[in-house]
């Protein structure tokens, strides 16, 4: 609309020389009808098609009838100001709709255009589109990675900042898995490309972003509701105002009566309203994308923004996942020994304890001096290691297998028991590690008001216990299968008396009817894992907790400002409606209770866009992390 | 079925909100969206029906804005668009 910008100006001059000549009607009058023209002929006419179409009560007819009347008074000043006015908010709500559109379309100014395809051993430019899976590409210092793949040579570092808003950049080398999005800082790269464009981690990042609007908040439902019945309301209330009290009191004057009942018609359109509540959530969506929090619909920040309970799975979300041996208590052989002759049994373990084992031993184990290796149903491996018949596993599986057990046998935590040509040898326990952050990140939530922090899984109460007292959670709930899971949560959601809502917080991995059942369901370090993608409602990019607090943040300023612009935009409407009413307004008013309104809430809904402070709590304002062994 | 299609100078919050209204009351839609921030339409319906409906769609568009335009995957983006 830039010939808007320049009908605008041109209207002012001819309306401030048909002011200077107002000792002179005539010419004036010529004056003043000429701008009202300028300024308003595609209002008219929108107006007219709006009529013809059956459409009335739009913007258009609204304003025509307005300045129409304020002329028919004799207002030609007035009702000139008045179309000028509305033209020039109207360029400015453009204006601040599309800046806003496109500062968030910036934010997530994730997708290169193109790729350097890799033909013969020469990098070609093509458009990612054309790259199939399986093509090589090269990616030099300073490119945006164009797809998804796997790094075949090459060692550099990462900027993730686009994808999940953490400084840090991360190292990749040969055989790791790397996401489009990613800025390549230091070395060059050739991937191999391992997802077409379509569902590349940058496509389905901007789709789920673009799409996460269309998810109403209860607020933008309200007032589309509101603003569906406001505008007939108040013009049936301008057609009253105009002729029923110059019909009933003596004295009235029909023409004072029918300008206030224009100044009613500028007020009724809706636009300010109907714009002031999804555009705060579009800016507080946006926000939180660039500090690597997607949010999959306006609803789900509204219900963040109302959570007080925050239920926890516990492995991969308050603890790092990953198992180290953190005790080794042996009866008669050296420790060392003993996690040599478990290590040998389960070198070819892919279970998390035996991976751990292994990295205690921290030599490679050599195959040859284990035979006969067999998985024991129940968690536990048996094998013939140098000679000796060595069985690893639970209490309850060197039981099974014969082996006469010591009474004060331990039980802590996550450990594995040996035994030795059928005697006991000892155990080694097996530990996670509480996140760094997960203190921090619960005492953030509870500043904002989290009443209820519980943890629900599956893990045994003993190991389950150190970490929630290490993190001061109010509840806890052990050795759950996920159907129990789905009950516990649907008790608490049950609960009697319960006004916040709840959210949960997991991997997103085997917890997708949790995820699906809680008022929010949170995945963490859903960074390239299609089924945290698929299954939560806000996806924390990376595995840090203390994206929670900043989730909260988010969702509590979004919602602020969303209510704000709506308070703002009614209380503005209503008062100028009543003044109005009492003949103390004009249509200058007017016109500013429409767009004035709309550019300020659009312009105090922009502030969204601003990722908070609080994401750096983490580091700032609490005693430095302590991991806390479980 | 789903499917989203772009809307061209779509300019009023508040005619998205009626368009959204109309098309939701057009028979064989199922849900609707019309995103005056995305400049997208999303209509739920029947597969069958959808290309159908989303003609209507756009005659309603047009109707209640006239200078704005839903984009029907037949007739590519007019030269200049944003995409």
């Amino acid at each position: 609309m830039t010939r808007r910008a320049t009908r605008i100006p041109l209207a002012l001059a001819l309306l401030v020389a048909g002011l200077l000549l107002r000792g002179s009607p005539a010419p004036s009058a010529a004056l003043f009808l000429a701008a009202y023209a300028i300024a308003g002929f595609d209002v008219l006419y929108g107006a007219l098609r709006g009529v013809l179409g059956g459409q009335v009560f739009d913007e258009n007819f609204l304003m025509s009838i307005a300045t129409v009347g304020a002329l028919a008074l004799g207002e030609f000043a007035e009702a000139v100001a008045v179309m000028v006015f509305y033209q020039t908010g109207e360029l400015f709500q453009d204006y601040a709709v599309d800046r806003s559109r496109r500062s968030i379309a910036q934010a997530m100014d994730l997708r290169p255009d193109s790729a350097n395809l890799l033909v013969d051993g020469q990098a070609r430019a093509v458009a990612p589109e054309q790259v199939q899976v399986g093509d090589l590409i090269l990616v030099r210092p300073g490119e945006k990675l164009p797809l998804d793949g796997q790094v075949v040579s090459g060692i550099s570092q990462l900027d993730t900042a686009a994808l999940t808003g953490e400084a840090l950049p991360r190292e990749a080398g040969p055989g790791d898995e790397v996401l489009s999005g990613c800025v390549n800082l230091t070395g060059v790269l050739t991937l191999r490309v391992t997802r077409p464009l379509a569902q590349s981690t940058v496509s389905r990042i901007l789709e789920m972003v673009e799409t996460a609007t269309d998810r109403k908040s209860r607020q933008e439902a309200f007032i589309t509701r509101f603003s569906a019945i406001y505008t007939p309301v108040v013009v049936i209330l301008a057609l009253l105002l105009a002729f029923v009290p110059p019909l009933l009191m003596p004295g009235a004057l029909l023409s004072d009566w029918v300008y206030r009942a224009l100044n009613f018609l500028v007020v009724s359109c809706p636009c300010a309203l109907v714009i002031s509540i999804p555009l705060a959530f579009f800016g507080g969506i946006g926000g939180a994308s660039r500090a690597g929090i997607l949010a999959k619909g306006s609803n789900y920040l509204e219900a963040l923004a109302r959570a007080d309970t925050f239920v926890f799975d516990k492995t991969g979300t308050l603890t790092r996942g990953y198992f180290t041996v953190s005790q080794v208590s042996s009866l008669e052989l050296p420790p060392g020994r003993l996690v040599e002759l478990a290590a040998l049994a389960e070198q070819h373990s892919l279970h998390p304890i035996g991976q751990a084992i292994l990295r205690a031993y921290d030599q490679a184990p050599d195959p040859a001096r284990a035979s006969q290796v067999k998985e024991q149903p129940g968690g536990g491996i048996s094998a013939l290691v140098d000679g000796l018949q060595v069985v690893v596993g639970s209490a309850r599986l060197l039981k099974d297998q014969g082996v006469p057990l010591p009474e004060d046998i331990p039980s802590a935590g996550t450990m594995s028991h040996v035994a030795v040509d059928g005697a006991y040898a000892g155990s080694i326990l097996v530990t996670d590690q509480v996140k760094p952050c997960a203190a921090q990140a619960m005492a953030g939530l509870r500043r904002q008001g989290a009443r209820r922090l519980v943890m629900l899984t599956g893990d045994s109460e003993a190991a389950a216990q150190p970490v929630a007292q290490a993190l001061g959670l109010d509840s806890l709930h052990a050795g759950l299968l996920p159907q129990d899971k789905v009950c516990q949560l649907e008790a608490m959601l049950a609960a009697p008396g319960r006004r916040g809502r709840l959210a949960f917080v997991g991997d997103g991995v085997n917890d997708a009817p949790v995820l699906a059942r809680a008022d929010v369901g949170f995945a963490m370090g859903g960074l390239g894992s299609d089924a945290a993608i698929e299954a939560a409602d806000i996806v924390i990019m990376n595995d840090d907790p203390c994206k929670l607090v900043t989730a909260v943040a988010i969702a509590r300023r979004t919602v602020r400002i969303a209510t704000q612009n709506a308070v703002f935009a009614i209380s503005v409407k209503a008062l100028v409606l009543l003044l109005s009413a009492l003949g103390l307004s004009t249509l200058w008013l007017a016109v500013f209770a429409d767009v004035g309104v709309a550019v300020l809430a659009i312009l105090n809904a922009m502030r969204g866009l601003k990722v908070p402070r609080e994401n750096n709590a983490c580091m700032v304002d609490s005693p430095s992390p302590q991991p806390v062994a479980v | 079925m789903t499917a989203a299609y772009r809307i061209r100078n779509l300019g009023c919050a508040a005619c998205a909100a009626k368009m959204e209204r109309k098309i939701k009351a057009l028979p064989g839609v199922h849900a609707v969206r019309v995103n005056f921030l995305t400049q997208r339409l999303t209509l739920e319906a029947e597969e069958a029906r959808l290309d159908q409906l989303a003609r209507a769609a756009g005659e309603i568009i047009r109707k209640i804005e006239p200078q704005a335009r839903l984009q029907l995957p037949d007739q590519p983006a007019a030269k200049g668009a944003t995409p």
